[in-house]
């Protein structure tokens, strides 16, 4: 539980920690809230010798109306994001999901930057944000990219993140009556989720439109349950217990002693059974 | 002066300890600061058994900050090398002080001052090292216990190296150079399969993984089971489980160089204890060494013991001269500090056809892990006592086989082998009636004692000392409303909602108030139980306390200071409590086993009377009166029918102190000292209805409401009791839904930190419903009982009846601690004959068990 010896340095602005990163190299680490950096560095399974520390960019922690979607700071912490009235009334999801993020403290430190550049399949922004379709916008030395987060997750704590690039936006559409959804399965509230199933469903003349839904824990990124999601594509409401029994398909989730792979893949049936039909009563 | 109220028993003074506990201002080991101290960090093997090929420390002395760095093999001549030889403490080696008292009345070879010289010992390589007290039979194998390992390590976490610097975080960076080559060897990581034909040998010289065998027999077994209309056999698993003190442990060691002894402060239940064993282990003069236990931050029986971990602070201290600091970091807490539980219980029941139980065999694999710690293997002993619960039979036949495995050793946690007995006869009780068809809550009462307030004879050959089931049950399903609760799971059933009503029992008693001296020799616990107390009221007429007990959490100070206060008709802020500190008195017996109440809270009780006689004759001389005249009532003397006369007891204790005039032949001052060894155990009891919703196609296990009804006796501070009450049924809870310490194939503990071991938080437990009853105990003048752990003992079997009650439709009759989301559903898919894929006993290293536990035997053909 005692981290290696490691340098800390105060990144003023995003141009500045990307000039930071790039000096150090490899050996360093841009620091958010810390809250899934520190615990692996404790444990010494990441060892960064130099930590930039973005928590004193003041620009970063912001909820903005863009007029046809929402902008986020990547700065923005979990529990200013479950505040936030804007979000509330026009990405719920949002919101709501980051307050079933671990606990209070957690949420207090934790930002959505963190948890979508950490890339942790077993987060559940990340499977929210696919099952919102929202673009992440990164900054590095070579300028700056915008990135569908459909893309953006490529293997187990993976990204397409290069070393010297920071994430400094996360756009997300807004629901317009949209209905959503988030099912997560844990066994203590303050857990990761053992399965978290997002969904976000529109309504067309008494059917389902099109749902989207992202899948938490089933595989080494988060995923979208896309035969479900053609399933349930102008089904009748009806029909959704039918629909999402295709959820788990094309998903390759873990055994652990949390749940087997079987047991995940049940659990993300039946809630994405759940969600879609909460999605639907909202 | 202060007024003091009547009485402060029975009242909720706010816990005097709480301010600084809460405001971070108590003096934890970690805040102690000595000049000159140097840290310790310590490498810990990651193999579960292998042998060290070779080990060479020599790159980590070099390291920044590094003063000094030792393997197993260094240290071997340091442990019981004391460089001013002392004759008093030498031969404890594989020998409890209970063993050695025993031996010197029958005049055999040892007695506490032989010395090797004179006993002729084994050469240091050939001694066997061991932590262990209660040593269960003369046959017992006890393995050497190296404080740092030297050829072979026996479980992931043993230490093999050590490493002094001048602060943690380079010791810490400094282990990364140590060399260590392992020849892995095969680990045993089950019970079942240590005792099996050809099983790898956890200690190869000792030649089996069984360490001791111990039984215990009443009645007609064989009789009861012949004569059953029924008989039920059951087998129930006991998860091993994490203690988790939020306060790690920690020790400080401090040379004195004036008397050339030692102080030790260290995160521990049992200061007085471990000195002792500490003095012998490391041959300190017992008389140079004083141990203080500072603010300790929990312990729930993990403190209960002497590590390693101390021995090597000591000795470090001792060979370098200075004071020695090492401070346990979570991961190693998980590894290293005592594991809990780890029982295989086959159970079996004879009953006739009415449910009336006849007889009960009782047969336990308890997990001992690698080494044998002080009272590991009297665990399942204490449990032997209470297997028969509150239900009155004529036979009863017991035997618990301790076992070697290759994982983290086992003792005392919350509960203490109760828990598992609770757990089984609470659990069989339900098979029974299912089997004869009668609702659990009648077959409970079938078999309960009339209510009794005199010590009555059990089917494990103790004495109950009172009880009343009927009315605590009665009590509990009017709480409930057990009827509106069989509505509403009726209506649930009929309708096939996906989410289904779970109601489930537990009727318990446990033993409290450890223990008689003569019980504990008879058990060969190596210990004795009295307790004692000193209250001593000062010049000022304020009062000190010095008690034997050594809270660490329950609030001693607050309820010793009520007991004192109204015994003494002073106020309770006059009074304070000192405790932990040998200095203070060598003599104390320490805190477990819900002890210290019944125990210690009498002493204090019993001193203060004392003292009040001593001031009742005191002040009869200054009042120039009779002292059959002198009457005592809200901290004054007066004299009978003239209420004018009298004196306050201050004014007698600046009396005594004085000394100018007091009674002939009077010594001075007001201090009495009491050491008091109870004639029995006390046994509290109560009735649990925890209710559950069961989420059908998930697996999810929500508690929706918890009611009970327990009778501690007199309460002395309803606010500590309800804390008490919470917290153990937290406790229970988690075994039954929530923790787990699992290991892998290999021996690797995969549980190894607070995001796999699941502690329930809030979030997870229920609003508590609780009410008290209060039956007397005869044993103890204050009829007192304690409560430490009657939650953890009677919640599990309450928790899983009732889930098995919810899903009883499927025709499931059990399912194994903890009752996770996965566990259920896999029941639920075997229930309906459907693949439930891979299960979680195949990832957790312990015997598979869920749907076929049930193998019942006769049924009710009557
Ligand atoms: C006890 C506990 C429980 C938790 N429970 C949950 C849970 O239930 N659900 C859940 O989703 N999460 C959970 N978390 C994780 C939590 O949400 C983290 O806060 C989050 O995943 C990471 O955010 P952070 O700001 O703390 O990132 P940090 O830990 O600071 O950083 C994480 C990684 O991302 C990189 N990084 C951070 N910001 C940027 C950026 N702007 N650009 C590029 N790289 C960046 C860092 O270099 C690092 O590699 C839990 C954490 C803890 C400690």
């Amino acid at each position: 539980m005692i981290p290696i010896a490691f340098d800390y340095e105060v990144a003023e602005s995003v141009d500045h920690a990307i000039e930071l990163l790039k000096e150090n190299g490899d050996e360093a680490k841009l620091l958010a809230g810390g809250h899934s950096l520190l615990p692996i560095m404790k444990l010494r399974l990441a060892t960064p010798t130099v930590l930039i520390d973005l928590g004193r960019i003041d620009d970063l922690n912001y909820v903005r109306d863009e007029g046809d979607h929402l902008a986020i700071g990547a700065m923005t912490r979990h529990c200013d994001m479950e505040r936030d009235a804007t979000l509330q009334e026009q990405c719920g999801l949002i919101s709501y999901t980051a307050s079933l993020v671990g606990d209070p403290q957690v949420r207090h430190r934790g930002t959505i930057g963190g948890s979508v550049s950490h890339g942790d399949a077993a987060s559940d922004l990340p499977s929210a944000l696919l099952a919102l379709e929202a673009n992440f916008v990164i900054k590095g030395s070579g300028g700056e990219r915008t990135v569908a987060a459909g893309d953006f997750f490529e293997d187990y704590l993976q990204t397409t993140l290069a070393p010297d690039e920071v994430l400094t936006e996360i756009q997300v559409p807004k629901l317009n009556g949209a209905g959503w959804s988030y099912k997560k399965f844990n066994r203590r509230a303050q857990d990761w989720a053992v399965v978290g199933v997002a969904a976000v469903v529109e309504r067309s003349n008494g059917s389902i439109g099109s749902a989207r839904i992202g899948l938490t824990n089933m595989g080494s990124t988060p995923l979208r349950a896309t035969a479900a999601e053609s399933a349930l594509s102008g089904a009748d409401p009806s029909s959704v217990a039918e629909a999402t029994s295709s959820a788990d398909e094309g998903t390759s989730p873990s055994s652990d002693i949390a749940a087997s792979s079987e047991y995940r893949r049940h659990l993300a049936r039946v809630l994405s059974r759940r969600a879609v039909e909460e999605a639907l009563s909202r | 002066m202060t007024q003091a109220p009547e009485r402060y028993i029975g009242g909720g003074v706010p816990r005097k300890e709480d301010p600084a506990l809460v405001t971070g201002r108590a003096n934890w080991t970690d805040n102690i600061k000595l000049p000159g101290m140097l840290h310790v960090s310590l490498l810990r093997s990651p193999y579960a058994h292998a042998k060290i090929t070779s080990i060479d420390v020599s790159a980590a002395r070099e390291q920044p900050g590094v003063v000094a760095a030792f393997t197993g093999d260094d240290l071997a001549e340091d442990w019981d090398k004391n460089p001013q030889a002392n004759p008093a403490a030498v031969t404890g080696y594989g020998m409890s002080l209970d063993q050695r008292v025993r031996q010197a009345q029958e005049g055999g070879e040892s007695s506490v001052t032989d010395t090797p010289e004179t006993t002729g010992e084994q050469p240091v390589d050939e001694k066997t090292r061991t932590f262990v007290s209660w040593i269960p039979t003369d046959d017992t194998k006890i393995p050497n216990h190296w404080p740092v390992a030297r050829d072979e390590v026996n479980y992931a976490g043993d230490i093999v190296a050590v490493v002094v610097a001048t602060d943690r975080y380079k010791a810490q960076d400094a282990l990364e150079f140590i060399e260590v080559d392992y020849e892995p060897m095969e680990p045993v990581v089950d019970v079942e399969a240590a005792v099996a034909d050809g099983a790898p040998l956890v200690h190869e010289d000792i030649g089996t993984n069984e360490s001791f065998t111990w039984t215990l027999a009443t009645g007609d077994i064989d009789d009861a089971f012949n004569r059953a209309d029924v008989t039920i056999k059951e087998r129930y698993l006991q998860q091993r489980l994490i203690p988790n003190a939020i306060e790690t442990r920690g020790v400080v060691a401090n040379p004195d160089a004036i008397t050339g002894g030692y102080t030790v402060y260290s995160s521990t239940q049992i200061p007085h204890i471990l000195k002792y064993v500490l003095a012998v282990y490391c041959d300190v003069p017992e008389q140079q060494l004083r141990v203080v236990a500072p603010d300790v931050g929990g312990g729930f029986g993990s403190k209960l013991n002497v590590y390693a971990e101390e021995v090597i602070a000591l000795v470090l201290a001792r060979k370098l001269g200075v004071p020695i600091k090492w401070i346990e970091d979570r991961s190693e807490n998980y590894l290293a500090t005592i594991h809990g539980r780890g029982q295989v219980q086959d159970i079996e029941l004879a009953a006739t056809s009415e449910g009336k139980i006849l007889g009960m065999r009782v047969n336990l694999l308890a997990d001992m892990g690698a080494y044998l710690m002080l009272d590991g293997p009297g665990i399942p002993i204490l449990g032997a006592f209470v297997y028969p619960g509150v239900y009155t039979f004529d036979a009863y036949d017991f035997s618990v086989t301790g076992v070697f495995t290759n994982m983290t050793p086992t003792d005392a946690y919350r509960g203490a082998g109760r828990p598992e007995a609770c757990f089984a006869i609470e659990r069989i009780i339900e098979a029974l009636a299912r089997e004869v068809g009668l609702d659990p809550v009648e077959v409970r009462r079938r078999n309960f004692y009339e209510p009794f307030d005199e010590p009555t004879d059990t089917p494990a050959g103790i004495q109950y000392d009172s009880m009343n089931m009927p009315m605590v049950l009665d009590r509990v399903l009017e709480l409930a409303d057990y009827e509106g609760l069989l509505e509403e799971q009726r209506r649930r059933r009929e309708s096939g909602d996906p989410v289904q009503l779970g109601i489930g029992f537990s009727t318990y008693t446990e033993i409290c108030g450890l223990a008689p001296s003569q019980v504990l020799a008879g058990l060969r616990t190596g210990g004795s139980g009295w307790e004692t107390a000193k209250v001593q009221m000062l010049a000022s007429g304020k009062v000190e306390v010095i008690t034997g007990t050594s809270p660490h959490g329950q609030g001693h100070v607050t309820s010793w200071s009520q007991i004192a206060a109204d015994a003494l008709g002073v106020d309770v802020n006059d009074v304070e409590i000192l405790h932990g500190d040998t200095a203070l008195s060598p003599y104390g017996r320490d805190t477990y086993g819900s002890r210290s109440l019944p125990v210690g809270g009498v002493s204090v009780h019993l001193a203060a009377q004392q003292v009040v006689d001593k001031a009742r004759k005191i002040s009869a001389h200054m009042l120039e009166a009779a002292e059959g005249d002198m009457e005592f009532e809200g901290g004054r003397f007066s004299v009978a029918g003239s209420p004018d006369q009298n004196v306050t007891i201050q004014d007698v204790a600046a009396a005594a102190y004085m000394n100018y005039d007091l009674p002939e032949g009077m010594e001075p001052v007001l201090s009495e000292e009491v050491f008091w060894d109870p004639p029995n155990f006390t046994f509290p009891f109560g009735a649990h209805i925890c209710v559950t919703e069961v989420d059908t196609e998930t697996g999810f296990v929500k508690i929706r409401d918890y009611f009970g009804v327990d009778d501690c006796g007199p309460v002395i501070n309803p606010i500590i009791v309800d804390g008490q009450l919470h917290g153990g049924i937290a406790q229970g809870v988690a075994q039954a839904l929530y923790e787990e310490a699992i290991y892998d194939e290999e021996g690797n503990l995969t549980t190894g930190s607070m995001v796999d071991y699941l502690i329930p938080g809030a979030p997870e437990l229920p609003k508590y419903t609780l009410e008290r009853t209060v039956t007397p105990s005869p044993t103890n003048v204050m009829g007192v009982k304690g409560v430490g752990e009657a939650g953890t003992i009677g919640a599990p079997p309450a928790v899983i009846n009732s889930v098995v009650d919810a899903l009883s439709p499927y025709g499931i009759t059990h399912i194994d601690m903890p009752a996770s989301p996965w566990k259920v559903w896999q029941a639920i898919q075997d229930a309906q004959g459907q693949e439930a894929g891979t299960r979680d006993a195949d990832l957790s290293g312990r015997p598979s068990q869920a749907a076929d536990s049930t193998d019942t035997e006769g049924g009710t053909d009557s």
